[in-house]
């Protein structure tokens, strides 16, 4: 459906159509300006379709200096403007605008420098997540945040949402892997933020930027750091007739001191809907299975198998796989990688929240969630990051059927105030874009918010970047009604949600 | 156990109405550090106490006053610690210091640093609002990242009262070892050590030897230091315990010591003085006379940063000058946070 602005966040501007377009071509080939509705109709949404809105211009800039006069001409117009990378987010942070500019950072999809002595990459916006690691393989190293879309997302917009992905919880989330941002700024200025080293100068903006949904600032060239490939990977599959026991052996591995490469849940409704998909051979009768992949030196990583191995048993797994040889380790990790199209085999439509929550709520929070299920009538499954909490339950749903959208979506609503409720927060990793901007009235106070919108308007006073995403004026936030609902850590245990 | 929050805010709501600027003081282990801050001194080392801590969640959430060394000992007990090693220049050193410093340890490159394991804080701002970011789950992108932009502001944002921060466990067994390396060459020899995928957890060198912790298993340890080579060092926890907190004889010296901050595999600066190398080589100490514009140069043109962090006068330019658009920026944010400029005026630049 058409997205409506809130009138709170709509940036009003009186420039004229065609002679914007006329001074837009002076910058950028013709054919690099797309006006007419067959060319704009593409770029309607990003990877939350639920939402469209067909942009008023779309520009295809190839270079920085492009870029810096796109933005120069827009800050002196004062048209708003919404980056996209590969447009695969899923939370709507790309939707264009009606009268804006949607800049596409595509086609600047070069690398420009390994420098290997120093274990880094110097990329431009567009260039695809995979394509770093298969880069520098070669040399022994790897680019470690892996989101699931990385054949496709860029790394500009993995700065824009600081993506994760199933390895995070060892090696970190993008925030943690970059070094350095070139930034063009709302008003066309280059600057640069972070350095060569392992920290900038002054205030750490490269920290503040990353995760700002395009809202600060457009990167236009990013360095990442590399990390050597591990001498070895284990993966362990382990078959849970519980969730709750599930829940209770991630916590046993991390108290054991072990930190996984990656630490993934599935229930049994994933389950099935993956098996179903790729016939891997998950057993599809269990209540959960737990993949926990470990890596590193070829004797530690043998001995923390066997002790996490003891730990399943001991946390009551009817069954262990172990997974050594790469062939079979993807073969494992294929049905969680492809959990979000299985469901979308098996429902016409479905709806992904990003909660993340502590882990010791996993069995309160799953339980709510089926409460609320049965509620709506709606059915979840859940694919769980468990090692960091990140819980994403899918709702599924048929979008023809008058009213199941507005259903699934008070029902991801639902969701999200619990995890808030139950001390965690709306969005582990997908971003609030234009989804989850009603929830951030809930997750933070006006005192809260005006500061956001106090640090927004030092880096783009005019407002003229992403407008209307991540974060809600206080209009919105009063219109929508919601009440903040800190959670207060002191007393999480108290049954109270 | 006490929170002081209220008290804080008051009095902050106070200097805010009276433009009373407040300099900020925690445990004072790093009043050396940085600028003078102009403005009556405010104590905030009283608001202390560790508020949860779950173990099997790998969470702590602390007042700002808590003791490191005590934190660090609650942690240790359940067999865990802070992975980015905070320097402890003295016992009295607190937690919102070293959030508010943001120093990191040898560990830095192998487990990141300070501002990697800030989950969430609560603080006060220069509108006396008492405000919480982040929180205590891993993954968090709700909102613009407010708490790590805390870490390293050198308390010129606002005051912290509370902090969340990941924790790691301690590697089951950790061992040094040592070799000669002649300093035309150690950079070389420091790259190619991190490209491969070692169990590495501190990699320093001394101008003469070269010191590579290891972590693991006894097998991986073994293992890994029969390919690196090398003699066993005997006092392991001294040799990074001196060097983290600055007790070794280098740093005992009344010439100005700078912190400068590289890309690892930079060839050595064409500055004069002693010079120690940490982080793999891109955290360097230089004990040097040259006058500070030509250590900022030098560093810049390699595109790195320089601060004077002991010595030297402190009433000059301390952290590496920044360039006019990126000074404009800081001084917005500081402005955003800090409208009637209360908190710590001067300690990091003359201009905010």
């Amino acid at each position: 459906m058409t997205y409506q602005i809130h009138s709170s966040e709509r940036i009003h501007h009186s420039a004229n159509r065609a002679e914007f377009i006329t001074c837009l071509t002076e910058i950028l080939p013709a054919q690099s300006v797309l006006t007419e509705i067959e060319e704009l109709k593409p770029y309607e949404c990003d990877g939350l379709p639920a939402y469209t809105q067909v942009p008023w211009v779309v520009v295809l800039p190839e270079t920085t200096e492009q870029i810096q006069s796109i933005m120069k001409l827009c800050h002196q117009q004062g048209v708003p403007v919404v980056a996209r990378g590969a447009g695969t987010g899923l939370s709507g942070g790309a939707l264009p605008l009606s009268n804006g500019v949607l800049l596409s950072l595509v086609r600047l999809n070069r690398i420009l420098k390994l420098d290997i002595a120093n274990r880094t990459a110097c990329l431009q916006p567009g260039v695809r997540n995979v394509t770093i690691s298969q880069a520098v393989e070669q040399y022994g190293l790897f680019y470690a945040p892996d989101p699931s879309s990385q054949i496709a997302c860029t790394i500009g917009g993995n700065v824009a949402e600081n993506s994760g992905g199933v390895h995070c919880l060892k090696y970190g989330l993008t925030v943690h892997n970059l070094l350095k941002i070139t930034l063009v700024t709302a008003d066309g200025a280059l600057l640069s933020l972070g350095g060569e080293g392992l920290d900038g100068p002054g205030y750490d903006l490269l920290a503040l930027l990353t995760g700002s949904e395009g809202m600060l600032g457009i990167a236009v060239e990013i360095t990442v750091k590399l990390t050597p490939i591990p001498e070895a990977v284990n993966l362990l599959l382990a078959v849970f007739g519980d969730i709750e026991q599930a829940g209770e052996a991630v916590a046993g591995i991390i108290a054991a001191g072990i930190i996984p490469a990656g630490l993934e849940m599935m229930d049994n409704a994933t389950i099935r809907a993956a098996e179903n998909f790729v016939k891997v051979g998950y057993p599809v009768d269990a209540a959960a299975i737990l993949l926990c992949e470990l890596d590193g030196a070829r004797v530690t990583v043998n001995a923390e198998t066997h002790r996490v191995e003891q730990l399943l048993v001991e946390y009551g797994a009817s069954e262990i796989r172990l997974a050594v040889d790469s062939g079979e380790q993807q073969k494992m990790w294929a049905g969680r990688k492809a959990a979000f199209p299985a469901i979308g085999q098996i429902s016409p439509d479905y709806y992904c929240m990003d909660g993340t929550i502590p882990r010791k709520q996993l069995g309160a929070v799953l339980k709510h969630i089926s409460e609320l299920s049965v509620q709506s009538g709606l059915a979840v499954a859940n694919v769980f990051h468990a090692g960091d909490g990140n819980l994403h339950p899918l709702i599924l749903y048929d979008a023809n059927v008058p009213g199941e959208l507005e259903k699934a979506e008070q029902l991801g609503f639902d969701i999200l105030v619990y995890c808030v409720k139950a001390g965690g927060t709306i969005t582990g990793e997908h971003g609030v874009g234009v989804e989850k901007i009603n929830a951030m009235c809930v997750q933070f106070s006006a005192a809260e918010l005006e500061q956001f919108h106090r640090v927004k308007a030092a880096f783009d006073p005019a407002g003229i970047l992403n407008p209307g995403k991540a974060i809600p004026t206080l209009n919105r936030c009063a219109e929508f009604g919601a009440m903040h609902v800190h959670a207060d850590v002191r007393h999480s245990h108290l049954d109270r949600f | 156990m006490t929170d002081l929050s209220s008290q804080f805010q008051q009095q902050i709501r106070e200097a805010v109405e009276n433009e009373n600027p407040v300099n900020l003081v925690g445990g004072n282990s790093k009043s050396f550090y940085g600028r003078e801050a102009r403005g009556d001194s405010m104590h905030v080392a009283g608001n202390k106490g560790i508020i949860d801590y779950e173990p099997t969640e790998l969470v702590v959430t602390v007042r700002n006053g808590t003791a490191l060394h005590e934190l660090e000992s609650v942690l240790a007990e359940q067999g865990q610690m802070l992975g980015f090693e905070p320097p402890c220049y003295q016992n009295s050193a607190t937690v919102g210091g070293a959030i508010a410093a943001g120093l990191s340890g040898s560990r830095r490159p192998f487990s990141g640093a300070v501002r990697d394991y800030v989950l969430g804080c609560k603080l006060i701002n220069g509108y006396a609002d008492i405000l919480s970011f982040g929180g205590t789950a891993m993954k968090n992108v709700a909102g613009y990242d407010l708490s790590r932009l805390m870490v390293g502001s050198m308390g010129s944002l606002g005051l912290i009262l509370e902090t969340s921060l990941r924790v790691v466990p301690m590697h089951e067994m950790e061992s040094t070892w040592c070799q000669e390396v002649k300093s035309d060459q150690v950079i070389g020899v420091m790259s190619a050590m991190l490209q491969k995928p070692l169990p590495i957890s501190g990699l320093y060198y001394d101008g003469a030897r070269l010191f590579y912790r290891l972590y693991g298993t006894a097998d991986a340890i073994a293992q890994s230091a029969n390919t690196l080579g090398g003699e066993e060092y005997a006092s392991h926890d001294q040799l990074w315990s001196d060097l983290n907190h600055q007790k070794s004889d280098f740093f005992q010296d009344k010439t100005p010591l700078w912190r400068i901050s590289v890309a690892p595999a930079t060839e050595q600066l064409p500055l004069s003085g002693q010079c120690v190398l940490d982080w793999g080589g891109a955290l360097r100490w230089l004990k040097t006379d040259e006058p500070a514009e030509q250590v900022f140069q030098t560093v810049a043109d390699v595109g790195g940063h320089a601060t004077l962090f002991r010595e030297g006068k402190r009433d000059e330019i301390i952290f590496q000058p920044l360039p006019p658009d990126l000074m404009q920026i800081q001084q917005r944010l500081k402005q955003a946070f800090d409208p009637m400029s209360v908190f710590n005026l001067g300690r990091m630049y003359p201009e905010f």
